[in-house]
């Protein structure tokens, strides 16, 4: 078996100590120079071919189930041929239409000046969905760079959202300036606390975090289940679960005139990612909470409060994604209903993983992740192909990213083995 | 140092206690002021005796006193808290626990039916139906756990066993080849699971959550695709009950244990096998020592790799047998979602069920019988919402998990991927 791992790969076990792990540095030869140039290639090359392969494989699916494709192989080989061009054409230029906005409107709205909202719509619609997903995005990349994996977003982002709802539609009269930050808060909040239940739990008992999230989830939605039929129901809603919506002096507001929908959620969510990114990178906070991430044992040697800091981690991942509920109440759907999370809270672990848990990054890749959201709608509408080929890119997108070793074998990638790190650095199953 | 083991044991006993006896208290006087409180002391409870529709092994209706049974019950239940605050039940814990909560089950059952009917039988005999994918995503979760690798992909695994199940069981018109197809289905997601995490050695959650996105993805997209357009495609024949003959004339236990779907029947018959397998037989011991020491197994001549391909493998056969059970074995067509979370509940009634086949099978019987009773009771118009009573299997999850109650500790391997030096 081809399986020489270097030693630095390995699972920590308990003979891993701090003192091998600095001789082992110590003794690491100095990498290569290479140009800045060839240095980016390197630090992209694996999430972009992850993405390429991902699109391709989408597109393979698409050509397996359309029945144009073999309806042209049973007239021959040349017509079937033709027909896998039409149906790959065929979808993704309304994908793009949809993500970018048709580029001969835009050109004929910045020549003339009129329709320039038409022009623009599908773009900014792509941003609008791209908030919750850089949001649910920083809080998996935040939980991840401090040692815990939060599979609980969608959960944290219903709580979020609901006590966003309840917070935006029992209070009356107050002014926006205060209504709206207040509402937001108590949602940040409410995905806080649960996040900050598994966190603890972990910190407190040793149950992994994994199982705990994922109990949550269903606990979040029993009780907007609950919520939702009884005593938050819409008036008249006849046993949907859906609720009343929200005063307008907490909705955020918009960035432009209709039909643009862009709300201020979107610059929110990019300061978000800047100040993550800036507490992560630039401050002896992050620097600790990133310490106690990735080596328990050097963390606590440096005199680190492990517990403090796994409980601090899901608390803040938490937030992030209570943040990215509420903004989705407040901005766009300006009521409750199940439907509020779109599966962000597990897309959001492709998304993070993507953008090495980097919080610029996720800038990046949630924009990518927003674009196939909104560029697949017009694909559905367009072609009858469904939205649900996004979630199976997004598979496919992660399950590269997080096995590079068969993008490098597939595309002969010469890249050293001994950079495929771990992605995540999680704990063992049950506590131990 | 292992003094500061045993008296760290001893303070989280003294604690469990300590919560434990509360608790108990606190359910009974619950019982005793709360759901005693609107009855007269004529107040009648009925419960059914027999399911719907049956005329084999008929049993009259129970009528309850409401008040009395409740009074005596909830008393029963502040003494042994106060035994157990004082005294404690030592090693007879656990017969505590599960006497105390049937005792608090059947509280429950005279306060929400208090004036009107429930029928007891076919309570039982759908906790006993819904207690399959869940035991059977148990097993599953055993037999890859048990090995050494970590399988949070169930969910999706049953997911796409009912929608290949329901295709093919459609478009054959077979439910057997229906259910081999399921399973093969969800078998091929296990090899890739397998592959990723044991060739590919990335974090077996992060694998576990492609194949998740990765089903989820791929039938709500032939689901949309095909199956809404062209019904033929998506109504196939289901699996039919099948009385065992003079057994389910019994009263009672006739209609609700052996007049049930091949599914159930399945599930005791694997259950019965994979406990066997797993602790009384060589291939048994070396799959569960991979999953505790892969390097010592490895030692002694152990194929770590082939022996994890397989237990994955085998898992994913499992699954898919629990994801046929939604379409082929329920309502006899696809929808989306339709495993809505069972996989992750087979997850938790294994861990309630320490890795034990038996005991997962007794915490997905529970489980089963909370969703069974939380259908009911929204029948019945009860003042406690179905939605809480749907809760209690996360919430005793996490409770058992934090090792309140029960031990919450797996295979020690599990999640690790193995390199061989």
């Amino acid at each position: 078996m081809a399986n020489q791992t270097p030693p630095n790969n390995q699972p920590t076990e308990e003979k891993t100590g701090t003192v091998e792990i600095f001789m082992e540095e110590l003794g690491r030869k100095p990498e290569r120079r290479q140009s800045w140039l060839g240095r980016f290639w390197t630090s992209i090359q694996i999430p972009f071919l992850a993405i390429l392969s991902g699109l391709l494989l989408g597109s393979v699916i698409i050509i397996l189930t359309s029945a144009n494709v073999y309806s042209g192989f049973r007239d021959g080989f040349l017509p079937g041929i033709k027909a896998i061009g039409n149906a790959i054409v065929g979808a993704y230029t309304p994908l793009f239409a949809g993500a970018f906005g048709s580029p001969s409107r835009i050109i004929e709205a910045l020549r003339t000046g009129e329709r320039i909202g038409r022009a623009f719509k599908p773009f900014t619609q792509s941003l609008v969905e791209t908030t919750p997903y850089l949001l649910s995005g920083l809080a998996m990349a935040l939980g991840f760079r401090a040692g815990v994996f939060n599979v609980g977003g969608e959960g944290q982002i219903y709580i979020g959202a609901v006590v966003a709802t309840y917070v935006g539609l029992s209070f009356t009269g107050l002014p926006q300036a205060i209504h709206m930050p207040f509402a937001m808060l108590a949602g940040l909040l409410g995905g806080a606390l649960w996040g900050f239940i598994p966190g603890w739990l972990k910190a407190k008992t040793g149950s992994h975090e994994v199982i705990n999230t994922i109990m949550m989830n269903y606990i979040a939605l029993r009780l907007i289940e609950y919520l939702l039929t009884g005593p938050m129901t819409r008036t008249g809603s006849g046993g949907m679960p859906i609720s009343n919506t929200v005063e307008p002096s907490a909705r955020i507001p918009m960035m432009f005139d209709p039909p643009i929908t862009l709300h201020w959620g979107f610059v929110l969510s990019i300061v978000v990612a800047i100040l993550v990114w800036f507490m992560l990178f630039k401050t002896t906070w992050g620097f600790n909470l990133q310490i106690a991430g990735a080596n328990k044992y050097a963390a606590k040697y440096a005199g680190l409060n492990i517990n403090l800091w796994t409980v601090m981690g899901m608390t803040l991942s938490g937030a992030l994604a209570g943040l990215c509920g509420s903004t989705q109440v407040l901005g766009v759907t300006y009521s409750m209903g199940l439907g509020v999370s779109a599966g962000y809270g597990f897309d959001s672990i492709a998304l993070a993983l993507l953008a090495n848990n980097n919080p610029l990054g996720c800038i990046l890749s949630a924009l990518l992740f927003g674009l196939l959201r909104t560029g697949s709608r017009t694909m559905m509408s367009n072609t009858g192909i469904p939205l649900d080929i996004v979630s199976i890119i997004q598979a496919f997108i992660l399950m590269f990213i997080a096995a590079p070793a068969i993008i490098r074998t597939v595309y002969r990638l010469k890249g050293p083995k001994e950079s495929d790190k771990q992605l995540v650095n999680v704990s063992n199953w049950g506590g131990n | 140092m292992a003094r500061q083991m045993k008296d760290l044991s001893v303070r989280r006993s003294d604690t469990r206690k300590l919560i434990l006896g509360l608790i108990s208290i606190g359910l009974g006087l619950l019982v005793i002021l709360v759901f005693n409180r609107p009855f007269s002391s004529s107040t009648v409870s009925t419960f059914l005796m027999t399911p719907g529709g049956y005329t084999e092994g008929v049993m009259d209706d129970i009528l309850v006193p409401a008040r009395m049974s409740l009074w005596i019950s909830g008393g029963i239940m502040i003494l042994a808290g106060l035994y157990h605050l004082f005294v404690g039940f030592g090693k007879k814990e656990t017969t505590f626990l599960i006497l105390f909560s049937i005792l608090f089950v059947f509280s429950f059952l005279v306060y929400v039916s208090a004036d009107k009917r429930i029928n007891i039988a076919s309570l039982f005999s759908s906790a006993l139906s819904m207690a399959v994918p869940i035991t059977l995503g148990a097993f599953s979760g055993i037999l890859c756990e048990r090995s050494g690798v970590v399988n949070i992909a169930i969910e999706g695994m049953m997911l796409m066993g009912a929608m290949v199940g329901s295709i093919v069981g459609s478009v054959t018109g077979s439910i057997w080849l229906g259910l081999i197809a399921a399973m093969l289905s969800s078998a091929l997601l296990a090899l890739v699971h397998a592959w990723l995490s044991i060739k590919y050695k990335i974090n077996q959650i992060i694998s576990g959550t492609v194949i998740n996105i990765f089903s989820t993805g791929m039938t709500s997209f032939i689901s949309s695709m095909f199956l809404q357009n062209i019904q033929s495609l998506n109504k196939t024949p289901r699996f039919p009950n099948v009385s065992i003959p003079l057994l389910s004339k019994i009263p009672f236990f006739g209609p609700v244990l052996f007049s049930n779907s091949l599914f159930v029947y399945g599930m005791i018959l694997l259950l019965v096998v994979l406990q066997f397998a797993l602790f009384r037989t060589r291939w048994g011991l070396r799959l569960r020592s991979v999953g505790e020491h892969p390097k010592a197994a490895d030692t002694l001549g152990i194929n770590v790799y082939r022996t994890r391909y397989m237990a994955v493998i085998l898992g994913g056969l499992v699954a898919g047998f629990g994801g046929a059970y939604f379409s082929l074995g329920s309502v006899g067509r696809f929808d989306e979602g339709m495993t809505a979370g069972k996989g992750f509940i087979g997850l938790a009634a294994m861990i309630f069920g320490g890795w034990i086949p038996f005991k997962a099978m007794l915490a997905g019987i529970l489980f089963g019988f909370a969703d069974a009773l939380a259908s009911s009771v929204s029948i019945l118009r009860s003042p406690i919402p179905g939605q809480f009573i749907n809760m209690l299997p996360y919430i005793v999850t996490i409770v058992v998990l934090a090792g309140v109650v029960g031990s919450g500790s797996g295979p020690a391997a599990a999640g690790t991927p193995y390199d061989k030096e």
